[in-house]
C-alpha cells in the first residue's frame, strides 16, 4: 500500500486538502510584457482564480456520490482532479482501480471514422484492451441501438445517436470507479429511462459512483451520498435528500 | 492495463514514453485513425505521398541537376538526391506534425487523461508510413541502374533511419509541448524545417561542405541529419556506381565506424532532453490548451 496510514483499505477515491488554482493569463505577447516591465511591474500580468480550495474527500468502494452545487462551485474541476486530467496545486488526490470518465461523451470521437472504427478507437481511449472491445462489440452496438448505421461515418448521424453511440461505449469500459459529468441528459426519454437503468445496474453491482448533475431528482434517485461545494469548499457532506434540500434552500437565497 | 491494480495510485501521474509502449493498441488505432483521415475525400488518397515528393525531387532535379549542372560532376545524381529527399521529408512531416499532435488533439487531452506522449509518437508512425513507400520507388530505381548493395549498407540503412525517427521524436516532444504555451513554436519549427534541407548534403556534395567550412565542419557533421543523409547515400547511391565512377564518389571518412554511434548518441541526447522537457509542461496541458 502506498496510501497513507489513515485512508481504509476500502476507499476508492481519497481527496487531501485539494487546492487548484486557475491563473486566467490575459497576455503573453513580447509588447505587452515590455509594457508591464517599463512601468515598473505595476499589477499583475495574470489574474488568479481559486477553484478549488481545501477538499478533503473519502469515496469507500460501492458508494454513490452526488456532486453537487451552482455553475463555478468546482465540481467539473474536482472531476477533473480525480480522472487525472488536470493536477492539483496543493494536496493529494488518489484513486483505487480503473477510473473512467463519463465525461463530455464523445470526446474521443473522429467525424470521418465509421461507428465501428469510432467504437475501437474510444473504448481504446477510455481503457479497454483489444479483446475487451472485440468481446463487448456486440453489446455496445445493440445498446446504442444504431444497428446498420454502425459502418456509416459518425459525421452523418444525428446528435441523438451520436450521444447514444458515445454513451453506450462509456458504460461498457467496466472500471472500478465511474465518474459521470452531467451527461444522463442524453437522446429522447426512453433512451435516457435505459441509461439510468444502466446506471442503477452499476451500483447495484458495487461500483463506486461520482455524479455531476443539475438534474437533483435524478441525483436523489441514483445515489446515497451527497456532497455539496460552494466557491470550491465542501460546505456540507451527508444523506443525498437533506444536501439536496440544502442546496435548493442556498440557490433560494441567490435569487 | 489488463491487469487490475488494487493499490491507490495518483491519477495523471504517467512514466512517459514507457506509458506508449504498454498503450500499444491506442497507439496503432491512433495511427491508423491518421493514416484514414489524411487523405479523407481525395481522389488519389495515399498516392499523395508518391505525387508529392516525386514533385519535390523534379524541381530540384531541373533546377540543380540540369540547371546548375551538378549531375555532371556527379555520376546517378538523380538517385543521389532523391535518396536523400525522402529521409529528409520523413524528418520534416516528422517534426512538423509532432509539434502540432498536441495542440490538434486539445478536445482529448482536455477532457480524458491519456499518456499524451502517444500523439507525437503516433505521428511518427504515420510518416514512417508514408515513407515506406517512397523507399520502395528509390530501391526501384536503383534496381535500374544496377543497385548491389552489401549487408552492411542495408543494416546502416536501417540504422539511419532510426536515428532520424529518434531525433524526430525528441523534437517533437520538445516543441509539441512548448507549442501549447507559445504557438510562436510552430513557425520556429517552420524554420527548421526550411534549414533541415539545406544544412546536410542532400541536394550538393558534402565535400563542397567540407571545403567551404574548413575547421567549423565538425559542426556540420554533429548534425545527426548529416550523417543519416550520408548512410543513405552509402547505402542506395554508392552501390549503383560503376568502377569508372567510383573515383568520382568520395564518403566522409568514419562514417560508419565513428559518426553513426556518434549520431545516435546525439539524437538519444535529444530523445532525453525533449522527454524531459514534455513531462514537465505535460502536468499543465488541460488547462493552458
Amino acid at each position: 500500500m502506498t496510501a497513507s496510514t489513515t485512508v481504509a483499505d476500502n476507499v476508492a477515491i481519497t481527496c487531501r486538502n485539494l487546492r487548484k488554482i486557475f491563473v486566467l493569463r490575459h497576455t503573453r505577447s513580447m509588447k505587452e510584457s515590455i509594457v508591464w516591465l517599463l512601468k515598473g511591474r505595476k499589477g499583475d500580468l495574470s489574474k488568479k482564480f481559486d477553484a478549488l480550495k481545501d477538499v478533503s474527500l473519502d469515496v469507500v468502494q460501492g458508494e454513490t456520490v452526488a456532486l453537487l452545487g451552482l455553475n463555478g462551485s468546482g465540481k467539473s474541476t474536482l472531476l477533473k482532479l480525480i480522472s487525472g486530467v488536470l493536477q492539483p496545486d496543493g494536496g493529494t488526490v488518489q484513486t483505487r482501480g480503473r477510473v473512467a470518465g463519463l465525461i463530455e461523451v464523445g470526446a474521443g470521437f473522429h467525424h470521418d471514422l465509421s461507428g465501428r472504427d469510432n467504437v475501437y478507437l474510444n473504448g481504446a481511449i477510455l481503457g479497454m484492451t483489444e479483446k475487451q472491445i472485440d468481446t463487448m462489440f456486440d453489446s455496445i452496438v445493440e445498446f446504442s441501438e444504431i444497428g446498420e448505421f454502425i459502418d456509416t461515418e459518425v459525421k452523418f448521424y444525428s446528435s441523438g445517436m451520436y450521444l447514444k453511440l458515445a454513451f453506450s461505449i462509456a458504460v461498457h469500459t467496466d472500471p472500478e470507479v465511474f465518474l459521470i459529468d452531467e451527461i444522463l441528459a442524453v437522446g429522447d426519454e426512453p433512451f435516457q429511462r435505459k441509461c439510468i437503468v444502466k446506471i442503477k445496474e452499476l451500483a447495484a453491482a458495487g461500483k463506486t459512483l461520482f455524479v455531476v448533475s443539475h438534474d437533483l431528482d435524478l441525483v436523489s434517485t441514483v445515489c446515497e451520498r451527497g456532497v455539496l461545494l460552494e466557491h470550491g469548499k465542501v460546505v456540507m457532506d451527508g444523506e443525498v435528500h437533506s444536501v439536496v434540500k440544502e442546496l435548493r434552500r442556498r440557490s433560494a437565497e441567490v435569487v | 492495463m489488463a491487469a487490475v491494480n488494487n493499490d491507490l495510485a495518483t491519477p495523471g501521474s504517467g512514466r512517459g514514453l514507457l506509458d506508449v509502449y504498454s498503450n500499444r493498441f491506442l497507439l496503432k488505432l491512433l495511427v491508423r485513425k491518421e493514416i484514414k483521415v489524411r487523405y479523407r475525400g481525395s481522389v488519389l488518397g495515399l498516392l499523395w505521398s508518391y505525387v508529392k515528393p516525386l514533385m519535390q525531387f523534379l524541381i530540384y532535379f531541373v533546377a540543380l541537376g540540369i540547371f546548375l549542372n551538378l549531375q555532371k560532376a556527379t555520376p546517378n545524381y538523380a538517385i543521389y538526391l532523391f535518396s536523400g529527399i525522402v529521409l529528409v521529408n520523413f524528418f520534416t512531416e516528422t517534426l512538423g506534425n509532432a509539434t502540432r499532435s498536441i495542440v490538434d488533439n486539445r478536445d482529448l487531452i482536455r477532457k480524458i487523461y491519456l499518456p499524451r506522449e502517444l500523439f507525437p509518437v503516433s505521428t511518427v508512425w504515420v510518416s514512417a508510413a508514408h515513407f515506406l513507400p517512397q523507399v520502395l520507388i528509390l530501391v526501384g530505381a536503383g534496381l535500374l541502374v544496377g543497385w548491389t548493395p552489401s549487408v552492411l549498407q542495408l543494416l546502416a540503412a536501417l540504422a539511419a533511419f532510426i536515428i532520424v525517427a529518434i531525433l524526430g521524436t525528441g523534437l517533437g516532444l520538445l516543441f509539441g509541448a512548448i507549442n501549447v504555451y507559445f504557438r510562436d513554436s510552430e513557425n520556429i519549427v517552420d524554420m527548421i524545417l526550411m534549414v533541415v534541407t539545406w544544412a546536410s548534403p542532400v541536394l550538393y556534395l558534402w565535400t563542397m561542405a567540407r571545403d567551404a567550412l574548413g575547421g567549423w565542419f565538425v559542426l556540420y557533421q554533429a548534425n545527426p541529419m548529416t550523417v543519416a543523409v550520408e548512410i543513405f547515400h552509402w547505402a542506395f547511391w554508392y552501390p549503383t556506381l560503376k568502377a569508372d565512377q567510383l573515383g568520382m564518389a568520395e564518403m566522409p571518412p568514419n562514417l560508419v565506424g565513428l559518426w553513426l554511434p556518434v549520431s545516435l548518441l546525439v539524437s538519444l541526447a535529444v530523445l532525453f532532453a525533449g522527454q524531459l522537457v514534455f513531462r514537465r509542461l505535460a502536468v499543465h496541458f488541460a488547462q493552458e490548451l
